[in-house]
């Protein structure tokens, strides 16, 4: 995973409630079994006209957000399906970080395993990040410091565990991490939840 | 110490915690399906790993499979191959697999809880947000994406933050037609779309004792609507009479071990959640949704209401934004408005006990004209139990189509779709933007009213309709 520690850019904002990962990332390019390139799907549905003709109001199609590696949007961003896909979109298309006041919470464990940040804020806060984001600010989002700053000035800390900070940070992939650390806790446990729930243990385990 | 069921779930479960209060925990269970594992695999293989226990999984192909000619190769090239990705990727790490024309395919969260993979007390994860489904036998389940699939296949085991408990109390008593899928829209259109969001929810009271499985899976599949990862319901004589002598389902001295286990998961007496709510049904109605997110739900009597209602501004643009694309003008009486298409089915409502509902609506009638409706039952043995019980018979009677089970226009995926600017009546979970098609219309409802609204051609009270029988 692409480690995150700080990025400078500046931020589109959509400012509504409950985006869905159907929204982000529509169903029918489900089908594809890659992870990376979904960039060009991201918010398909919301950029196109059909199948191929562009709609070009949407925020991420207008300069300078093209380039913009931070969304800002409302509360529930992400709710709905699990679809990693829409991370992954998201990460194809450049977002590194999501500033949200609340999000759906699969969406929230995928991003921090693809590299993706996502920042909960007070709602008023985020509407006046919204704000800053419409008239091209630039933001610097600091995962050393835990800050954001907005045109220099600092506006906002960032809250996050320090699990979290620290797979960010590194790039860790969780599956190594679980495998090497804690192989051995797994076998322990497995052993003696095998003699308290047996019933779950009698298929033919090879 | 008093313990609510989240947490003697959770506590029996956990590995090692770690600083900041989240945790390892076991997986007893996972389900996997065609869309939710691709990238899963590849991940494994990469690191030249294999599955943990590839007992503990269950592999099955729903979302992307067609609902009609079974006997063919799947038309579509991509969904054919992710379904033979599948079949290739359960072969080559020897997971229990159930394959598409086998008579037990269906839906993972319909298929789960009928061979008994499904069990009180254990935890289960799948790639699906559905997965909340499963908390109506008592146990932890939840949605998880692509990578935790691969955690979980690769160690048997997912990091989780715990989450808040919430009790939501259904109380009161309920008035005919009144189906767990009005009590869910219900609920999340009174708490919100995202609600319960950072909470495990538990179900409770008087109403959801006298549930059946089906009713209580209805509900529990309903919880992430409102922004819940975890829905659940404690075990009980209802949850261990579904179970017994379903194929996966422990037998004999184990049975009765088993069996003294689950009773010990519920609630205490006096156990503290974290938010406690109560909906008294009493005076709840059939629902319908008219927007674009599940907690745009109303009872059937209301109008579509006006954005001016709401004064904070992304909520307003939300609203603005879902009228637009629903087509529909503020002030409309719901029962005014006409449906191209009606689906019954999804891990919500495809159940026998669904089918029972709806058929005895279209018994004896026809559906509107110009009205496609469709059903699709949730899995291969409630269909042979539908056509044994002559459902399937009473459906096709009055005009509808009778398909094979899979997730079909709940997600699209498999070419049942609306068009652009048809409009479903549906008994699935989402209405969002483009969920059965690119610029489908789609309202959410019990069975029983998207029956009715298929005989009428409109959203229809089935309690009306179903008055003039008499
Ligand atoms: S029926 Fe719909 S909600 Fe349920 S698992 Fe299938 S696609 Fe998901």
């Amino acid at each position: 995973m692409t480690p995150f520690t700080t990025l400078e850019s500046v931020a589109a904002f959509l400012p509504e409630q409950n985006v869905d990962t159907d929204a982000i990332y529509p169903a029918r390019y489900l089908l594809l079994m890659e992870r990376d390139g979904l960039g060009p799907y991201l918010f398909r549905d919301r950029r196109y006209l059909g199948d191929n003709k562009r709609n070009d109001g949407f925020v991420l199609d207008r300069e300078p957000f093209t380039q913009a590696q931070v969304l800002i949007a409302g509360s529930g961003f992400g709710c709905g399906s699990s679809r990693e896909q829409a991370v992954w979109a998201l990460t194809g298309f450049g977002i590194r970080c999501v500033i949200a006041p609340s999000f759906g919470e699969i969406f929230a464990g995928n991003a921090v395993k693809n590299g993706l940040l996502t920042i909960t804020l007070p709602e008023d806060i985020v509407m006046q990040l919204g704000a800053a984001a419409e008239r091209r600010a630039v933001f610097r989002i600091d995962l050393e410091t835990r800050e954001v700053h907005v045109d220099g000035e600092r506006v906002a800390s960032i809250d996050i565990g320090d699990n979290r900070r620290a797979a960010l940070l590194n790039g860790w992939d969780e599956t190594d991490i679980v495998l090497r650390e804690d192989g051995e806790a797994i076998a322990a446990f497995e052993a003696q939840h095998r003699i308290a729930q047996p019933w779950l243990f009698q298929e033919a385990d090879t | 110490m008093t313990k609510t069921l989240y947490d003697k779930l959770w506590e029996s479960h956990v590995i090692r915690t770690y600083d900041d209060g989240s945790a390892l925990l076991y997986v007893d269970r996972h389900l996997m399906h065609e869309v939710s594992t691709p990238q899963s695999f590849i991940a494994i293989e990469k690191k030249n790993g294999t599955l943990a226990r590839p007992a503990a999984n269950l592999a099955v192909p729903d979302h992307v499979v067609p609902t009609t000619r079974r006997d063919k190769p799947i038309a579509d090239p991509l969904a054919r191959a992710q379904t033979q990705r599948l079949v290739e990727n359960v072969a080559r790490h020897k997971v229990p697999f159930i394959p598409l024309n086998d008579p037990r395919q269906g839906i993972v969260h319909v298929i789960g809880p009928e061979q008994g993979f499904t069990l009180p007390g254990i935890v289960l994860a799948c790639g699906d947000s559905h997965t909340s489904t499963h908390g109506a036998f008592g146990c932890l389940a939840f949605g998880i994406g692509a990578s935790e699939c691969g955690i979980v296949m690769a160690t048997q085991a997912i990091r989780q933050q715990r989450a808040r408990t919430m009790r939501v109390n259904i109380a009161g008593e309920r008035g005919p037609f009144i189906n767990a899928k009005d009590i869910a829209l219900a609920l999340i259109a009174r708490i919100g779309a995202n609600g319960a969001a950072g909470h495990a929810v538990e179900y409770a009271g008087p109403v959801i004792s006298a549930m059946p499985m089906a009713e209580r899976m209805t509900l529990c599949n309903m919880s992430i609507e409102a922004g819940a990862r975890v829905g659940m319901i404690a075990p009980d004589e209802t949850t261990f009479a579904y179970l017994e002598g379903r194929p996966m389902a422990p037998t004999g001295e184990m049975w009765r071990r088993a069996i003294d286990y689950w009773r010990t998961l519920s609630s205490d007496a006096d156990a503290a959640f974290d938010r406690e709510i109560t909906l008294d049904i009493s005076s709840v109605e059939p629902y319908v949704t008219w927007g674009t997110s599940p907690e745009d739900a109303l009872p059937i009597g209301g109008r579509v209401p006006s954005p001016d209602e709401v004064a904070e501004p992304t909520r307003r643009t939300r609203r603005e934004r879902a009228l637009a694309y629903m087509g529909l003008k503020p002030g409309t009486r719901l029962e005014d408005i006409g449906i191209d298409v009606v689906f019954i089915g999804s891990c919500t409502n495809s159940r026998i006990e669904d089918l029972r509902a709806a058929a005895a609506v279209v018994e004896g009638r026809r559906v509107a004209k110009g009205v496609k409706a469709i059903v699709v039952p949730g899995s291969g043995l409630v269909c042979e139990q539908a056509e044994r019980e002559g459902l399937a018979q009473a459906f096709l009677n009055a005009g509808f189509e009778w398909r094979q089970p899979g997730c079909s226009m709940c997600v699209g995926m498999n070419g049942d779709t609306l068009s652009p600017g048809q409009r479903s009546a549906s008994t699935s979970n989402r209405n969002f933007e483009g969920r059965q098609g690119i610029g489908g219309r789609t309202h959410l409802m019990s069975p029983a009213m998207a029956a009715a609204a298929a005989i009428t051609g409109h959203l229809t009270d089935v309690r009306k309709l179903a008055a003039t029988r008499a």
